[in-house]
């Protein structure tokens, strides 16, 4: 009687055993999948604003709940709010500084032509040769700040983009809690 | 004919008397002119006169460019002396692209083209005339006017509705032209309806316009054009409503005027369609309203386009008292705005001096839940509800209770109680959507660039470390020779 039940156990365990290998064998998940979705999201510029090494390393960050959805400067609130979307948390906007869009702009007097900052853009953003006036491509700017990190002759700066008719609109009513 | 009913809608007081009696004079000739590049929906113009150039009146300075956009002409003859900056006639106040122009005081045309009998020509070629004449919306919306007119005949528009509603307070200028010039207007019209193979042709005016009523029904008999009087309402004006009001359809949310078989044009646009095909005068003018409580003397008067409001101002005896607030266009609708140098353009329909009653500004309190906004909103919609949202920044939420169907019209404001400046909550969430979209489409493009680059620098590292390894197999095979070499040198010596 006592060897029927050791001797089904054993069957028992070692069969379950050999399902369980198999499974995490031919059933695994490759990584976690919501990271990739995450990475998707961010703008893709490695620029480590945020302090992770490049947008993968934020995106492990915020599938783990390791940062706030408010991390990626160069994102703005665009960003912010795909990212509350998609990890179903709720955003706080306040902190996010979204009313100063910024630009990288050279002074051309006193750029020297060392294509540092053009080496280091991550989205190809300026073009410029050795011993030739460097210049930005606004459209292509993430006002990711790489390039004035490393511009020997502070020539290459962010600036505020200018307002112009096209991107101008109202303001929010400044009426407190009347609503 | 059967009206159908509005939605909604407020009647504020008309205040039209001010300036209704009031004939159309033309203003004396500016010394200089502010042309604006952009006076219109879409793309600005591009300039193609230099500075110091001496122009025509009725001259192309400024091509259309792109397919959203419309040209500029010289409004009176003269010497081109700045192309730069100039403030806007927009409450932004920002400075715009301009072209400056002095004038010569001689007021010389270009040759012009005058047609015996437009009615001959084709639709194509009605609407690329109008086009050249650079033409556009003269209501308020400056939507190019050939540019409507080609959608409208490639999407078979079957009812064309001429728009002399007038509905917004004050501005009488739609029925001093139509009153004046009624003959030329029906001429327009039918011009315009010949250009879209439209079969029905409904011209709607409001009640309390009965001479230009008159004036309209006497130029319109014997043609197929049919005046149509409807209930002095705001907003009856809008595209939307007079539609409704005429058609008993309205437009699906997001949809065009074209969707449903419809074209709208407001009354002025046609007078401007007969000048150009008729004469073959570009639009170089505009019927302007000056009124208000602060202006001494309201009047409507002729004026070139780049006229500096402050000539019309002066033209109408000055104000009476300081100006509380300054408006281009409709009480309702206009646009604020602060320096009077600014210039007239296509789509001014009005100058308004307000006084501080008139404007009736008071200290917004909080909402009671009234609902006065909801039954006046004209489009069904729920403003204390999509305010609400907006308030607390969720403007998706406002976006689900129809923000984008808000016509602006400003109805919900009007009526409010509580005095919450709703159409601006509203005004301020359109435009913050659309910022961040833009943003959106930048993201997604400098995504793409960021990718090429790092795929680029993942192959140049790739190559080099190629070339490495084939320079590094190419040097010890030569040492290897070298040393095989050396080996059978020392087997052959010895």
């Amino acid at each position: 009687m006592l060897l029927a039940a050791v001797v089904s156990l054993t069957v028992l365990g070692t069969v379950f055993g050999l399902l369980l290998g198999l499974a995490a064998r031919y059933l695994k998940v490759e990584g976690n999948p919501l990271v990739a979705e995450i990475e998707q999201l961010l703008p893709g510029a490695q620029c480590g604003q945020c302090g992770f090494p490049g947008c993968s390393g934020a995106a492990q960050a915020l599938a783990d709940g390791n940062a706030p959805v408010t991390l990626c400067p160069p994102g703005g609130r665009a960003v912010v709010q795909a990212l509350a979307a998609k990890l179903g948390v709720d955003a706080d906007l306040s902190g996010v500084k979204d009313s100063v869009p910024m630009l990288a702009e050279v002074k051309e007097e006193i750029c020297i032509g060392c294509t540092r900052c053009f080496k280091v853009c991550p989205t190809d953003a300026i073009m410029g040769a050795a011993q030739q006036i460097h210049s930005v491509f606004r459209e292509a700017c993430t006002a990711c700040g790489k390039c004035e990190e490393v511009c020997p002759t502070e020539s290459i700066k962010l600036q505020p983009i200018p307002v112009t008719l096209q991107s101008w609109h109202w303001h929010k009513p400044l009426v407190g809690e009347a609503v | 004919m059967k009206l159908f009913d509005l939605r909604g809608g407020v009647h504020p007081e008309g205040r039209k008397d001010l300036s209704a009696q009031r004939h159309i004079r033309t203003l004396p000739l500016p010394k200089k002119l502010y042309v604006p590049l952009q006076q219109h929906i879409g793309a600005p113009a591009t300039p193609v006169v230099q500075i110091g150039d001496h122009v025509l009146k009725g001259q192309l300075i400024a091509s259309a460019q792109g397919t959203v956009s419309s040209a500029i002409h010289a409004p009176t003859s003269g010497i081109v002396t700045a192309l730069g900056d100039h403030v806007a006639p927009h409450p932004s106040g920002l400075p715009v692209p301009t072209i400056t122009l002095e004038s010569d005081g001689e007021d010389k045309w270009i040759a012009r083209q005058v047609l015996d009998d437009p009615f001959a020509l084709s639709a194509e070629d009605i609407a690329a005339r109008v086009a050249a004449a650079g033409i556009v919306g003269l209501g308020g919306a400056t939507f190019p006017a050939a540019l409507k007119l080609n959608l409208s005949r490639s999407s078979g528009v079957q009812t064309l509705i001429m728009n002399g509603g007038e509905c917004e307070p004050y501005l009488t200028c739609d029925d001093r032209i139509m009153r004046e010039r009624a003959v030329q207007i029906v001429e327009g019209i039918r011009l315009i309806a010949a250009a879209v193979a439209a079969g029905e042709i409904l011209v709607g005016i409001e009640d309390n316009k009965p001479e230009a009523i008159a004036a309209m029904q006497a130029a319109a008999q014997d043609t197929a054009v049919k005046i149509v009087v409807m209930p002095s309402m705001y907003p009856m004006g809008s595209e939307k409503q007079i539609i409704q009001v005429l058609t008993g359809r309205e437009i699906p949310a997001g949809g065009r005027p074209a969707d449903i078989g419809v074209l709208v044009h407001n009354v002025a646009t046609a007078f401007a369609v007969q000048q150009a095909i008729r004469c073959g005068s570009p639009l170089l003018s505009r019927i302007v309203t000056v009124s208000g409580g602060a202006i001494r003397t309201p009047c409507n008067v002729e004026a070139l386009v780049g006229t500096p409001v402050q000539e019309l101002i002066d033209f109408a005896d000055g104000y009476t008292q300081a100006a509380a607030r300054l408006v281009l266009g409709g009480p309702m609708m206009g646009q604020q705005f602060t320096n009077t140098n600014v210039p007239v353009v296509k789509g001014t329909s009005g100058v308004l001096a307000l006084t501080p009653e008139e404007i009736g500004q008071a200290e917004a309190s909080p909402c009671i839940r009234c609902s006065t906004c909801v039954r006046a909103c004209p489009v069904g919609l729920l403003p204390l509800e999509m305010a609400a949202h907006i308030r607390v920044a969720d403007l998706s939420g406002a976006v689900a209770l129809g923000l984008k169907d808000c016509i602006a019209c400003g109805s919900c404001s009007y009526v409010c109680p509580a005095h919450i400046p709703l159409v601006h909550y509203f005004n301020y969430a359109k435009g913050d959507l659309a910022a961040q979209e833009r943003a959106k489409l930048k993201q997604e493009a400098t995504k793409k660039m960021a990718n090429a680059r790092n795929e680029r620098m993942a192959r140049i590292e790739r190559e080099r470390a190629e070339a490495a390894a084939k320079r590094k197999a190419a040097r010890e095979a030569k040492e290897r020779a070298a040393k095989e070499a050396a080996a059978k040198a020392a087997t052959e010596a010895v």
